[in-house]
Formats: C-alpha cells, structure tokens, sequence
C-alpha cells in the first residue's frame, strides 16, 4: 500500500514542489510588498503629539506622522526602540523625519484641531492655524467665518496659480518657442547667403511683435503673482515657533484627526489622483509622475506604430512568402536570438548609430541654423522610440510567426482553390485570423518597452524634462525632445535622490504604478494567446 | 439533394460568369499585377528588417574596428627651415605653426606646412649673452625656461593667440614674460644643463654648468593681488655635488623628483623634502659596454624613456618597495631597432613617444599598452636628425640636411592592444603589474586603465550567483509543474510565473537595492538559515504528510504538494528570521557583519548575494518557462510504458523523463544564463558597481553591462574609451548570440528527434 517514501524518492517530489512553492512565494510577496508601501504612502495619517523628556531632562514637544518603529538589533526594546516621526517643518527644523526613543515618551495624545498643511515648497507643515488673512481682513481661528475663508483662499490661490501655469506654458512658452524659431530663421538666412535687409527687417519686425507681447503677458503674470501673494495664514508650530505661510504656497489642507474614514478615503483619491496628473514638485520627491507617465506612453505609441508594420511585414515575409530552408530556419533563430541579445547592446547601437550618426547627419543636412547645439544629435524621444522598436521587433515577429503556423493550412487552400490571390488569401483570412496573434505581439512588446530602462539611460530619457514632447506650438509633437519615463524615475529618484528617504514612498509607489501596468498588459496578452489557442484547437481536428 | 445539386450548379455559373467579366474588364491583370506587388513589397519589407538587425552587428564591429588600425604617417612637404643650431624648436597645438630659438635669442616662426618664413621675435638679452640650453618647464602653459651664458635663467611664455576672422582659424604667435624680464642668477659660467619644474604654487629649477655640481632652486609663486604679476619668493638654493657627470638631467612636472643621469648609465635620483633636495638612490641603468643616448620623461615626468646604443627603450618609474622607499624599476622594454637610438620625444596628451634610430628609423610607441605602433625609415637624414610633434599628435616635424620635413600621422588608438585589454598592466605608480579599470580621472596626465578583466570577472561572477540562487528553484519547480502538479494548479502556476518574467528588472534592482540589502544585512545568520532548514524542513513535512491518516491525506488531491507547502515555508522563514539574532549572538559575537571582517571577509551592504537574489530572480522565468515546456512535451507514451513496468513516478522521472528532456533543460539553463550575463539594471542598482576581483560572495562587482549604462553617456565620441565601451557591447552580443543560438540548436533538435515518437 504505502510505499516507503524516501525508497520511491517521494522526498525528490517534495522538494521540487518547494522550489516552485518558494518562486511563487517570491513573486506574490515582491508584489505585496510594492503594492503595501505604494499603495499605503496616500493614506491621510493621523497626527500625535510625543511629549518626551531627554535622557539630560530637557522637555520636548513633537508631532507628526509615526512612520517606522525599529529596534536596534539585539538591544532591549523596552531601552533601545525607537520611533521615527515624519515631522515635516523642513524650513523650521531642516529634517522632515525624527527619530524618538520610546523610553523617552512620556505622553502620546491627538489633538483633534491638528492642521496638515502641504506646501510646493518646503514639504509639509504640521502645526496649528491662527489666523487667516483674507482679501485684507483677519479672521482670528475663532471666528465662525475661519474655515471657509481659509478654504476660500487656498481655492483662490490654488486658481491664480493655473492659471499662471497655463500662461508659463501656453501663451509664454509658445512665444519663447516662436521667438527661437525667429532666432533660427536668421542663423540660416545669413548661413545661406540670404540674409537680405529687407528679410532681415522683417524678423526683426516679428520679433518685436512677440517682444511687446511678451512684455504684455509677462506684466500680467506679475500681477497675478502680487493678486496670489495677497492672502496668508499665520500658523504655529507645536513647539510655540510661529510662521507665516503664503496661501500661494498651499497646495492643499486638512485636518486629519478630525476626518471620518469616508472622508480619509476621499482624500486618499484625491491624492492618487495628484500622483497621476500632476507634476513633480521638490526634485521629484513630491507631487506627481504625470510627465513620467506621459513620456512612457508617448514613447511606447511611437515605438507601436513603428514596431508593428515591421514585425508583421517580416514575419509575412518569413512564413508565407520565403522558401523554407536552411538560411530561412537560420534567419528564424537568428531573430529569436535577438530577444535574447541583453538591451543595453542596442542603447549602444542606438547611441552609437541613431544619435551620433544619424543625428549627426540630420543635423548637418537640415538644421544647420542651430548649431553648435545638436537637434537630432543627441537623445530624444525619437531614437529611444526606435531604440526601443528594434529591441521589441523579435517579440512582435515571433508572436506574429506563432500565430500565422497556428492557422490550418485548409483554410488557406480553401481561399485560394476558389480563385483568390495570394495576397487576398492573406490579407482577406490569414491576417484577420493572426491579428489576435500579431495583438499579443504588440501588447508584450509594449510591456516590454514600458520597463526597459537601460538603453533609455544612453538614448533619451532624462530626470526632469522641463516641456512635454507635445505641446501647442507647429509641428506639435517634438520628437527631438528629451522626455521622462517611469523606469528611469524610479532609478533616479530611488538611487540618485539627494533625499532618498523623503522620496522613497514615492518610489514605491511609481514602482506599484509601472508594476501595474505591466502586469495588466501581460495578463491581457496571456488571455488573448489562450483564446487563440483554444480557437484554433478546434479548428484542426 | 437534387435541390443541392442544383444550388452547387448555379454558385458554378456565377463563379464563372465573375471570372469571364473580370478578365474582360481588365480586373483580372490588375489582382494579377497587386499580388506581384504584395509580394515584392512584402519579401523588400521583409528583407530590410532582417538586414536592419544583421546592421547592429556590423555597425557595432564598424565602431570597434579602428582601435586594431595601427598608425599611419604620410609625407606632406619638405622644405628648406634649418633646425641644426637652434637651441630649441617645436610646433605649436595645431601643427600649423612651428617655431626656433637660435642661441643669438631670435625666434623665429615659420609655417609648419610650407616652411613659409612668418614672424621673428627678438629676446632682450644683456649684449654677448647667448642662450645656452632651453627646456619646457610646461607643455601645457607653453612655459619655456632658458639658460643663457651669462649664468642667467629666463622664464619665457609662448603664447599663440587664436582668432577667427572670417571664420577661419588664425594663430598668432608672440612671448610674453610672465615673470618678468630680468631673469634670475644662477651660476658663474654657462649654464649647459637645465630642467624645471612649475606647478599652481611653485617652481623649481635645477640646472648644471656641464661639471657634477647642480645648482638647485625653489621658489613660491605670489601673485600680486593688485595686478596679475606674478612675483618668485626663494625657498631654497642648494647646491649639490652629484658625483657623475650631469649629461642628462631631468625635474618632474610635480617638483617631487629630480634625476641626474651620464651616458655611461649612471643614476643619482633625488626626492624633494621640505624644499630640499635629498639623494634618494643610485643605480645603474644599463649593461656594460651600452651607453646612454637619450633620456625623456613621458607625460606626467613618472615615468623615464631611456634609450641605449643597443637600440632599445627602456621605461623606467619608481615604485615603492617594502621598505616604504621609492626605487627606480624597469617596466617594460621596447626593442626598437639594431642601431643607438638617436632621440626620443614624448607626446604631449598621451603616454606615448616616438624615437628615432641610428638608421633613420622612426619608431611610434605607446608605453600603456607597450605597442610598437609603427616603424618607418626615413630618408635624407643625418646623424643630427631630430624630430618634433605637436600636441594633438598629428604633425611632425623631421630635420635634416638644412631641411625639415613634414609628416602627417594618423594615430587614433595606440593605447589600446591585446594585452592593454586583457593582460596585466603595470600601470604607473602601481607596485605590480594588475588588471584594473579606471577609464578617467581629473587631471590631464592620467594614465587611463583599460582593462577588461576586472569587467568580464564582475559579469561572470554576478551570472555564476544569480544562477546558483536560479538553476535549483527554476529546473526543481519546473519538473515539478511539468511532471506531478495538478492541471487546476497549473493554469495558475504558468500566468505566474509569466507575470514574474514581465517584472520589469528596474523595480528588481531597485527592491533589491532599498529593501533586500539592508534587510539582509540585519538577518544575515537567519538567510543562511533559510538556505540550510527550508529544504529540511520541506522534506520533514512531506514525510509527515506521507505518513498522516489517509483521511487528511486524501482531502487534498495529487498535485498540490506545493500549495500545502506554501504556509510552511512561510513559517520556517519566519521562524529563522526570528531566531536571527540569538544565533548571531550565540555564534558571532552579536554581529556576523563584524565577525566576517574579523575574519579578513569583506563586507559590502549591496553585495554578490543581493545580486544574486534579485538577478535569480529575474532569470527564474526564463529557465521555467523553456524548461517545463522541454519535459511537459516528453511524449506520455514513454512515460507510461515506465510506469507500467512497476518504476515509482519519481523513477520514471529521473530515468525516462529527464533523460528525454536534458537538452531542453541544458538549453534553458544557456538562455538564463545569457539573460544573466546581460542584465544592466539589477546590477546597476544592488551592486556598489566597483570593478574589484574578489570572488567573495561579500563584496560587489562591475559588470560590462552596468560599465557602459555608467560611463557611456560621458564619453567623448570616437575616443578610445568610447570604442572600448562599444567593444563591451559587441563582446556581450557575439557572448549572448553565440549562447542563445547553441540552445535553440539543441532545442530544435530535441523537438524534431520526440516530434516522431
């Protein structure tokens, strides 16, 4: 009946199931831990108080978020823990995080009028209103009218400052734009020998156009800037230090400990959603990944439209059109080896060949005008995209490859038995039936793109990339530009942050969002092949 | 069915009368002409992707091959400039103008190309003054020191000044005096001999009136806060009895060493201390019988370029002994010709030098990487020939018979070769020869140190780690998904294990960075636990669960030992993460971290065993995936014939299954370990990207990959660095490709060879 286990090698079975037990142990907590601490840096805290009393009998008064606890390894934790505080205050008392040793603690207590206060510049306060200037007037904290005139100013303030935004980036950018562009426009009337007066006399006209109304925007952005300085909250922090913060400088405030769940989990979406749409602010490690996000996607669209074509044309190519023998088979490896080659080879190619030489040789061809400085010559968003497509093109031309073998070789046959060419063949019922192949292609190839990190470190990508790759001004899309991408934000805010604890829950979270993504676009992917599959299961029986 | 009959008659006539009209009306030709078309244009498309991706190869090669080009020299023009008497003549930067000082103090200028006379410019020397030995005291500052015959010394500044009229080039050339024009007294007589040395703070002269005594000075720059005048305060003057003749004498750019050399190969060197000269050591340069011909400092003044009447050059540097004292050593020898060597001359950016033999011979050389770079006789030369480049080394100069001669050379990459590459080097100021990495530093003189070694070390030896955190988990758990899970389990096993492929290896590198190792450096005893219980452990329990009533046992199916694992794994890993400490106490004082340093191991934060991890565990999937498909598709027939002869599952596994699927297996573990050789985040991010050779699993590494991410964004194109990178890159494609295309061999033919049974 019962075999003796380790005579049947029964302990071989069990031992291999760990190894597939420990993987997936591996990958399911890798993603739970990215998710917890991404997820978690949203959540609106609750505020303490931590009286404390030095080891030397000085009385200290903190507050904060409780952030870490930690107990130095080996020692008694009823001596030795300790408890890190995110204080915030940086313009106060340079840190935003404090380590409390828990011994010290003589009293932890919630005050429930706490004021949360996050700043575009300077991180968060912690602390306690008192007084509102608003439109001129003081309203003392205990005036009934307080909260709503404070609301009040932030919204205003809030309001002045897009609408500044959309002056720097709209009307202001565009005229700085034109006005290179004029710049251009006279380098290369004088490089060809052109540089009539009369053309001459006309730039200068235009310029000065933009000039005038440059100065116009620019005196109303001042005036905005002196309407947005009008209001200001005079606040305290826990310890008595007094401080005045600019309602321009508020980004949002809120009171925490006298939050119900439903409205924490409201502000928590709030806040989720300044992570997507919004810009970084403080070298990245607050505000959003907006720019990040917009990057990868406009990279990963560019590269989709070149990779496609491509990939299909060649896998056509390779499985109906070729003659099917040695140089074909070789071809074939020879492609699926290239999934293999490790890509930071083709950001050297794309360096080496797209940006130095191609670059290169636009530049010289077309755009001597801006010279010395380099418009295609160096990274951009163009040659990652192609970077990237040629890096993705064997995951494309082998999945389409898949797909086409996959298609009975009846249906073909049937199509050309009643008269069809074999280009109609194909393009009337082979193609449409690979599609969901060529789909899971393009779809891995994407996943593929969106994580790459390395060969964008050599072709493109930088950490803060002060315009868009699209914006308002002829030709709008701006393929010479540099750009951001969320790989190569988590590399660089998580590695080469100057504040890398400050930015760390930002990280996570950035990760969680790529994570995210990726996995979405795997699993979709996963599910279209198996469909496929089980589609033409059928059909070949 | 006659009905059908019928229906199948007309759908004929139809499709006929179709076809008559489309051949009628010409549509016919233009399907006939489309799908001709679709078929060049598909086979061109087709054919321009794969030439596209053949191009990276051959771009890649394209890039690297000019550093195997040996140099090239061509004549460009002989022209009548005499240099015989002049105490001093070169070019400036560009090569276009070259310049002597005949001992009457009259430079004169001339175009380096044509031999154009161009300007002069007269020194103010006292009347019967003569200049009697010039020397650079800076190649960079274009500072020349005079001696002249009064025993008076000069300090003279060329300076070319470069404007753009009309936007071409011009070069103007004139002598300023940046420490003024009356020259500092040296010596009674002459002076024959003289050598400087200038820094931001100092400058120190020796020099000798031919005899054995050497007058040595040292004085501190002040610079005037008023004006820019720069005015010399004495430290020092020594007068020193070298004992040997001072046929050669020679003072390094830093101050710190000075050397006195006779043709018999006689060396009396002397170290700088608090401002004076202190004899260091005296030793012999050459053999019997072989005399001195020439002696040069290479660029930075460490090391000696000296050449025998043997014809060969031999460098020299100083390297510190155990003794903690600097003693002249000779590095390497560069057997140039049969005949004396007549001159050498440094280069001036480079550590490389050209010499000329008895026989007219020129020789380039390039000391690092100890290349002969080229060799070519010259004709119409004398025994006082002499030569001259100038900085960018493209242009020399040759004199002879009251003529120069114009050369061009192109010379890109003499410092890189075979064994500068791959060879161990001795580097200057390094006390062996080693294998070592350092692309670039600050200053100007550096000595850049192309190895590969330390790279190709740190690469295999993050690829050996991670595959052998990989190999065990990724082949056990696939026999285990292939061959005994349960297909329910399964289909969610393989989305797994997919999604775990896709993780982008950033958000690997970056956990593995700011999670895993300080974690792991805080519970260092409790990971190696984990690696000792967790198979124990895992065995235990299925003995156990072997054992159990029948009832329990049953209620789970086959197939789903590795979910009844899963909570227990997770207890031990727990259980030793919490024991951690009290071993670490128990056994190693408290910290492994100190224990292992008190052993003489090394410890990094961000080591070989992170990378290990985080790198194994983005080559799990892909060894998984290739692996379990080799086994799954073992056809069941062979499977089941062993099961019926009375084999257990595992017997049949081990003698039948794997056996079958070992090429796959072997193929799987080819491709992860191309994916591990050339993977750039993960190491970029868990490693403290130091190029070390240490084996030990403590301490990090540099591989290719993470080299060029590091340091292809700063260099300069088409330098030799630059071409090392892409030869980095070309060595990782032909490594992955070669590796990649074995194992899909293999695997093709695994598959045609079970395909048929």
């Amino acid at each position: 009946m019962r075999e003796k286990f380790f005579k049947s090698g029964e302990h071989w079975v069990w031992f291999n199931a760990g190894a597939i037990a420990i993987s997936i142990i591996m990958v399911v907590s890798l993603i739970a831990l990215i998710a917890i601490r991404g997820l978690s840096h949203f959540w609106p805290a609750n505020v303490h108080v931590y009286q404390t009393q030095l080891d030397n009998g000085t009385q200290q008064l903190s507050m904060g978020e409780l952030y870490d606890e930690e107990v130095p390894k080996g020692a008694d934790p009823a001596v030795e823990k300790q408890i890190l505080l995110k204080v915030g205050n940086r313009d106060l008392y340079g840190l935003d995080f404090r380590w409390l040793k828990a011994r010290n603690i003589t009293d932890v207590s919630m005050r429930e009028d706490v004021m949360v206060i996050e700043r575009r510049e300077w991180g968060n306060f912690y602390g306690f209103v008192e007084n509102v200037r608003f439109d001129g007037k003081n309203y003392s904290v205990n005036d009934e009218t307080f909260y709503e005139k404070f609301q009040m100013a932030i919204d205003r303030a809030n309001e002045l400052h897009d609408t500044v935004k959309d002056l720097e980036k709209g009307d202001i950018g565009s005229i700085n734009y034109q006005l290179e562009q004029l710049r251009l426009d006279r380098r290369r009337l004088e490089l060809e020998n052109e540089a009539t007066d009369e053309a001459l006399a006309d730039i200068a006209q235009r310029e000065q156009a933009l000039k005038d109304e440059f100065e116009v925007l620019q005196a109303e952005m001042f005036a905005i800037y002196d309407k947005a300085n009008r209001d200001s909250v005079d606040v305290v922090t826990i310890d008595g230090k007094p401080l005045t913060i600019k309602a321009s400088n508020i980004v949002m405030a809120l009171q925490p400990n006298q939050m119900s769940w439903i409205e924490k989990v409201g502000h928590y979406f709030i806040k989720v959603a300044e992570f997507i749409f919004d810009e970084p602010r403080e070298a990245n490690t607050e505000g959003g990944v907006f720019p990040a996000i917009f990057g990868t996607v406009m990279m990963v669209i560019l590269m989709s439209i070149m990779v496609t074509p491509f990939g299909v044309v060649a896998a056509v190519y390779l499985h109906e059109y070729a003659k099917q023998g040695f140089l074909t088979r070789t071809i074939r490896i020879a492609v699926n080896n290239l999934a293999g080659v490790p890509s930071i080879v083709y950001g050297v190619f794309g360096l080496g060949f797209f940006v130095y030489f191609l670059g290169g040789s636009i530049d010289e061809l077309f755009y001597p005008e801006a010279k010395p400085a380099p418009t295609f010559g160096t990274s951009g968003l163009l040659w990652a995209s192609i970077t990237l497509a040629l890096l993705t093109l064997p995951v494309v031309i082998v999945s389409t490859e898949e797909g086409l073998s996959r298609i009975p070789k009846s249906i073909r046959e049937g199509s050309l038995a009643l008269g069809a060419t074999k280009v109609e063949t194909l393009w009337r019922t082979v193609l449409p039936m690979a599609s969901p192949a060529m789909m899971t292609g393009l779809i891995l190839a994407i996943a593929r793109a969106a994580g790459e990190v390395a060969p964008l470190m050599l072709v493109g990508v930088v950490k803060l990339a002060p315009t868009l790759p699209l914006d308002g001004n002829a030709p709008f899309i701006h393929l010479e530009r540099k750009f951001m991408h969320l790989g190569f934000h988590i590399y660089d805010v998580g590695f080469q942050s100057p504040n890398v604890e400050a930015a760390r829950p930002l990280v996570y979270a950035t990760a969680f969002l790529l994570v995210l993504v990726i996995i979405l676009l795997n699993i979709t992917a996963i599910k279209i092949r198996n469909r496929l599959r089980e589609k033409y299961k059928s059909l070949e029986h | 069915m006659n009905d059908l009959n019928n229906e199948y008659d007309t759908v004929k006539d139809r499709v006929r009368q179709l076809l008559d009209k489309q051949t009628d009306s010409g549509h016919h030709t233009f399907r006939k002409i489309k799908d001709l078309a679709a078929k060049q244009g598909i086979a061109i498309g087709g054919i321009s992707v794969i030439l596209a991706v053949v191009m990276i190869f051959f771009y890649l090669l394209y890039v690297v091959f000019p550093i195997f080009k040996s140099a090239e020299i061509l004549e460009q023009k002989t022209y009548p400039v005499a240099v015989e008497s002049s105490v001093l003549w070169g070019m400036e930067e560009y090569g276009e103008i070259g310049f002597q000082l005949k001992a009457d103090g009259v430079f004169s200028y001339f175009d380096a190309l044509t031999g154009d006379n161009l300007s002069t410019h007269t020194l103010s020397l006292e009347p019967g003054e003569t200049v009697t030995a010039a020397q650079f005291a800076s190649h960079e500052e274009n500072l020349v020191i005079l001696g002249l015959s009064s025993g008076r010394i000069l300090l003279i500044k060329q300076a070319f000044r470069l404007s753009y009229p009309d936007g071409v080039r011009k070069i103007t050339p004139d002598i300023e005096y940046p420490f003024g024009q009356d020259g500092y007294e040296l010596h009674d007589g002459p002076i024959k001999k003289i050598s400087a040395a200038k820094s931001e703070e100092y400058l120190s002269i020796i020099a000798s009136d031919g005899d054995k005594t050497i007058r040595y000075v040292r004085y501190m720059l002040e610079e005037s806060f008023l004006t820019d005048e720069v005015t010399l305060s004495e430290l020092n003057d020594q007068t020193i009895d070298s004992e040997i003749s001072a046929d050669y004498l020679l003072h390094d750019p830093t101050g710190s060493w000075a050397y006195v050399i006779s043709s018999k190969g006689e060396l009396q060197s002397y170290w700088m201390e608090d401002d004076e000269l202190v004899s260091n050591e005296r030793l012999s340069l050459t053999t019997q019988n072989v005399q001195i011909t020439d002696v040069k400092f290479l660029l930075g003044g460490i090391s000696l370029l000296v050449g025998d009447s043997k014809g060969d050059i031999h460098q020299w540097f100083p390297v510190r002994d155990e003794t903690n004292t600097y003693r002249l050593q000779n590095i390497r020898t560069f057997e140039f010709s049969e005949h004396p060597i007549k001159t050498i001359y440094p280069e001036m950016r480079r550590k490389g030098f050209l010499a000329l033999d008895g026989n007219n011979q020129l020789g380039i050389f390039y000391a690092t990487s100890h290349r002969t770079v080229l060799t070519h006789t010259m004709e119409n030369l004398t025994p006082e020939s002499e030569l001259t480049i100038n900085s960018r080394a493209n242009h020399i100069l040759i004199s002879g018979n009251g003529q120069l001669q114009s050369w061009q050379v192109e010379n890109e990459h003499p410092d890189l070769s075979w064994s500068a590459l791959w060879g161990e080097v001795w580097y200057e100021s390094y006390p062996e020869p080693q294998f070592t990495w350092q692309s670039s530093a600050s200053t100007t003189d550096f000595e850049a140190k192309f190895s590969l070694v330390p790279l190709s070390f740190g690469t295999l030896k993050a690829a050996f780690y991670a595959m052998l955190f990989a190999m065990p988990l990724a082949i056990c758990g696939a026999i285990f998904t292939a061959y005994f899970m349960a297909p329910k389990m399964r289909t969610m096993v393989k989305p797994t294990v997919e999604v775990m492929e896709a993780l982008p290896t950033v958000i690997l590198g970056f956990m593995a960075g700011l999670w895993l190792a300080p974690v792991m450096e805080d519970n260092l005893p409790g990971v190696f636990m984990m690696l000792m219980f967790l198979p124990i452990f895992i065995v235990a329990f299925g003995f156990a669960w072997h054992y159990m009533p029948s009832v329990i046992k049953h209620s789970i199916p086959d197939g789903w030992q590795a979910a009844l694992l899963i909570p227990v794994i997770l207890l031990v890993s727990w259980l030793c993460l919490e024991f951690s400490y009290p071993i670490e106490k128990l056994l190693f004082d408290g910290d492994m971290r100190v224990w292992l340093e008190s052993m003489g191991i090394d410890y990094d934060q961000r080591n070989s065993l992170v990378v290990g991890i985080a790198m194994g565990f983005a080559v799990i999937p892909t060894i998984f995936s290739i692996a379990e498909d080799a086994i799954f598709s073992v056809p069941r027939h062979l499977t089941n014939g062993s099961l019926a002869l009375g084999a257990s599952t595992w017997q049949t596994l081990v003698r039948v299954v794997l056996p079958t699927a070992s090429p796959g297996i072997f193929s799987a573990v080819m491709i992860g370990l191309g994916r591990a050789v050339g993977e750039t985040m993960i190491v970029l991010m868990a490693t403290g990207n130091t190029p070390i050779m240490e084996a030990n699993i403590f301490e990090g590494m540099r591989t290719l990959s993470a080299n060029i991410a590091v340091e292809m964004p700063e260099s300069e194109v088409g330098s030799s660095h630059y071409r090392v990178l892409f030869l980095a890159g070309f060595v990782l494609f032909v490594f992955t490709f070669v590796f990649n295309t074995l194992a899909e061999n293999i695997r093709h033919r695994l598959r045609r060879k079970y395909g048929s049974l």
